[in-house]
């Protein structure tokens, strides 16, 4: 039994107020595994170590059943829109 | 969590400190270097061994105290979790990440020097 990505997406929504937010259900459907891609001003000035564990407490209910998390962007807002623009020139 | 608050008992506590300043980089995971039995473990075994840097491992699979009480020492959820000289350096996202921009490089090289 897993949590859904519906689940995720609103926890990290309630607690991080997201700029950005992508939650990819990696498991196949059982909900154990999940890659997500988040952009928040509670980033801001905070090593990468520091952002990692805000999401891991804004999950801390559903990591019970998560079996992997997968955070693969973690940026601020401004970080974020730098990034999208590289992106696009390149 | 359950029971898992006693899971770090102060001798426990004391071990770990001892074990994780007295080796410069020490990996708990599932599996071993040799054998990872997952795939974000093995990820971050193949990055230290591209690094050339030597390691102690900790198979978390075979020992439920170690795993439990690890998961409140570090304040971290899941495996692997990477210490350099002594303190956490992060999981398997952050040490890729940390690779990718030769952060990791200098860090190990800093405290192989230390």
């Amino acid at each position: 039994m897993g949590v859904s990505k519906k689940v995720v997406e609103a926890a990290l929504q309630s607690k991080l107020n997201p700029t950005f937010l992508s939650v990819l259900d990696t498991s196949g459907g059982c909900g154990a595994s999940f890659m997500v891609e988040i952009a928040s001003a509670a980033f801001e000035g905070k090593r990468l170590l520091e952002r990692h564990r805000l999401v891991n407490a804004a999950l801390a209910d559903e990591m019970k059943e998560i079996h992997a998390l997968s955070v693969t962007k973690a940026l601020t807002p401004q970080q974020w829109q730098e990034q999208a623009q590289t992106s696009k020139t390149s | 969590y359950g029971g898992a608050s006693n899971a770090l008992t102060p001798e426990l506590k004391e071990a770990l400190d001892k074990f994780v300043t007295s080796n410069k980089v020490v990996l708990f995971m599932k599996g071993t270097k040799l054998f990872p039995q997952c795939g974000f473990s093995n990820t971050v075994v193949q990055i230290l061994n591209s690094l050339n840097v030597p390691y102690e491992t900790v198979n978390i699979l075979e020992n439920e105290d170690i795993r439990a009480a690890m998961k409140i020492y570090s304040s971290w959820p899941t495996f692997p979790q990477l210490y350099i000289d002594g303190e956490f350096f992060g999981g398997c996202d952050i040490t890729l990440e940390a690779y990718k921009s030769g952060q990791l490089q200098e860090v190990i090289e800093k405290a192989m020097c230390s």
